[in-house]
């Protein structure tokens, strides 16, 4: 197995070289150095240490036939027939990936009654789209569905595979991942292919405080999932793509999960769905003061959306957070008014096209990350603004 | 009903630079505490605990320093504590970490229930319950925003899905990864805590496994590798506008205008 192996001889400065872990791992004990339990085998301690001082001993690295695995596939998440647009990005990221390579692209549909979903995804420029269609699949269970996509996996051998990171995806991916006892890297914000088909997957870790690039090199399947919004969407195209029926004889479809039934949620308006966002900071004094930029949004054909703050202050709805630990979104035009920017707001919005920030304090981190960075007081500008887009619609009339 | 807990210590704070020529990693402190999505499944135990009776195991891996978060949950009343500790399981990715606690599960002996948080605050993968059931080859369910009844053999759970909510009925034993917010978790409590002060704490190491392969654990067993870590970039383009408020909105309206969005 790997191991970190210390050369004691090696070390200058003990104490110069224990404070090389950023996890605290490397311990002094009995008069000698070694990394204990904590470690992460990170390799900051090879790299940064005393040349020598640290070693990493790989193992063989088992063989791996990389060429027998072929193809870039896409989980296409649904729920009662109705396809999740995260599906239709991660088919043009995976057409992306997979020109790079010149492989085929593949859609796999899992479910009952999928006919007209399947028709649908033809639009996306798929190469092929494989549906397991059975009564059993009706209801999202992860055992089926899992016993299904593992045997799509064993049958078609994509060398990666996407899966939308929504409720159903970060079960599923997990469980058929262990199943094939292979990688998958969560929350990707972005993928890159290599020519030799290995997949470059970063994410962001410790809250999205750091980046982390990860790659799976001795194993296949690599599999990633993606946050919805994070990818583009590719324009739709006349219906291509052939689509396969797969038996499910023969699968497993037994699961100690009875659906008893589905529950709507209540139909909301969700911020994820907005081309325009216009979003609310700690800028804002008052409760009442929320009805201005409500108007704003409205004038936008937008949706008002919050910081953190707000929403622990009951001000706004939860649903209606940005960040890290509310929504992640990708408008066309976010307008963020009285917010600082912290890292888990921007990890949320900072894919949106176009970002507007109004804040007073010219050193706020919200500018690091705003396309137009406006420093004034919204109190100022977005009253002043909301009449000046009226008197442009009554002038329109 | 013997219910485990699997809980995690991270980093008491998120605050991570990245020292953007060196590359180095610079934690402001090395102070941990316990996940806090954990906390929510701990409360969960506690609940089907005081309707169903039983015992509740918390499970962590981790150096020993982790003893401090198993003690954590006796405080909250959890009652026996399992350290998994071992050189050879660091460096471990979602697939090595969800076969070590599953072969620490398994050891246990019979269990009805595990109850996992939602993700953890410093890997956010939320992966690492779903993959243990999966290794102990029993149902499963993520993102359980509550419980609708709890059964001799079974519990009715409500499991969030993208547009929907869906009420099934899963038997035992399981797993279950709750949402935040499915209950609120109480307080630890100095009497317990006093209480639960000497209690001994199990610790494991690889060698207590029943499957003692060092190839399937830590980073030898991890499909997945970190090639390497760096700070989040900025956005490219930025134009900075200063100016008095007449005038700033003015620019604003004309490049709203300008882009078609009035």
């Amino acid at each position: 197995m790997a191991k970190l192996i210390i050369h004691q001889d090696k070390i200058i400065d003990r104490y110069a070289f224990l404070s090389l872990c950023p996890f605290g791992a490397l311990e002094y004990a009995g008069g000698s150095i070694h990394a204990g339990a904590g470690c992460r085998m990170c390799g900051l301690c090879v790299k940064k240490g005393p040349p020598g001082a640290a070693e990493i001993q790989q193992d063989e690295t088992p063989r791996l036939d990389k060429a027998a695995w072929r193809g870039i596939a896409v989980y296409a998440d649904q729920t009662e027939g109705e396809i999740h647009p995260v599906t239709c990005e991660l088919i043009g990221k995976a057409r992306e990936l997979a020109a790079v390579i010149e492989q085929p692209v593949y859609v796999l549909l899992i479910g009952s009654g999928m006919d007209e979903a399947a028709q649908r995804l033809r639009r996306y420029g798929a190469d092929k789209i494989y549906v397991y269609d059975d009564p059993q699949l009706k209801y999202f269970r992860c055992e089926p569905y899992a016993a299904a996509f593992t045997h799509f996996v064993n049958t078609v051998k994509p060398g990666s595979i996407l899966v939308g990171a929504t409720t159903v995806g970060r079960q599923l991916a997990p469980r058929v991942a262990a199943r094939l006892k292979t990688g998958l890297t969560a929350d990707c914000t972005v993928l890159e292919m290599n020519e030799n088909s290995d997949l470059s997957q970063i994410r962001p870790a410790f809250g999205g405080n750091i980046m982390a690039h990860i790659k799976t090199p001795n194993h296949r399947p690599q599999m990633a999932t993606v946050r919805y919004k994070v990818m583009r969407a590719p324009q739709r195209s006349d219906p291509s793509g052939e689509v396969i029926r797969c038996s499910c004889a023969g699968l497993d479809l037994s699961s100690g999960v009875e659906v008893l039934r589905i529950a709507r949620k209540e139909q909301e308006q969700f911020i994820e769905a907005s081309d325009v966002l216009v979003a609310a900071g700690r800028g804002i004094k008052k409760e009442e003061d929320l009805a201005m930029l409500e108007t704003l949004a409205g004038l936008l054909g937008g949706q008002l959306a919050c910081t953190r703050p707000l929403a622990e202050r009951g001000w706004m709805d939860a649903k209606r957070q940005i960040g890290l630990s509310g929504r992640t979104v990708r408008p066309k035009l976010i307008i963020t008014a009285g917010v600082s920017g912290s890292v888990q707001f921007a990890a949320g919005m900072n894919n949106s096209d176009t970002i507007f920030a109004i804040n007073s304090d010219p050193n706020a981190p919200i500018f690091k990350i705003a396309h137009y960075g406006i420093v004034g007081d919204l109190y100022g500008i977005i009253p002043e603004l909301i009449r000046k887009i009226q008197a442009k619609k009554e002038a329109d009339r | 009903m013997h219910i485990v807990v699997c809980i995690k210590q991270v980093p008491a704070s998120n605050k991570v630079d990245v020292d953007p020529v060196t590359g180095v990693l610079k934690r402001s402190g090395t102070e941990s505490k316990m996940n806090p999505y954990d906390l929510y499944a701990l409360e969960t135990a506690l609940r089907i605990r005081e309707q169903a009776g039983g015992e509740i195991t918390a499970v962590t891996m981790g150096p020993d320093q982790a003893r401090t978060v198993l003690r954590e949950a006796f405080a909250m009343g959890a009652d026996h504590g399992v350290l998994l500790s071992d050189r050879r399981f660091a460096g471990a990715d979602v697939l090595a970490t969800s076969r070590a606690l599953s072969q620490a599960i398994r050891r246990l002996g019979g269990f009805d229930l595990i109850l996992t948080g939602k993700q953890t605050t410093d890997g956010d993968t939320a992966q690492v319950g779903p993959e243990i059931s999966e290794w102990l080859n029993i149902p499963c369910a993520a993102n359980v925003r509550g419980i609708e009844q709890l059964r001799e053999g079974d519990i009715t759970v409500r499991m969030e899905l993208p547009d929907a909510v869906e009420i099934s009925r899963i038997a035992f034993p399981c797993l279950l990864s709750v949402d935040k917010d499915i209950f609120m978790p109480r307080l630890p409590s100095y009497l317990r805590k006093k209480a639960s002060a000497d209690r001994e704490i199990t610790v494991w190491s690889l060698d207590d496994m029943s499957d003692t392969d060092p190839e399937h654990y830590g980073l030898s067993g991890s499909p997945t590798q970190v090639q390497r870590i760096f700070p989040p970039e900025p956005h490219g383009d930025r134009e900075l506008w200063t100016g008095d408020a007449p005038a700033l909105t003015q620019r604003l309206f004309d490049r709203l205008s300008d882009m078609k969005f009035i």
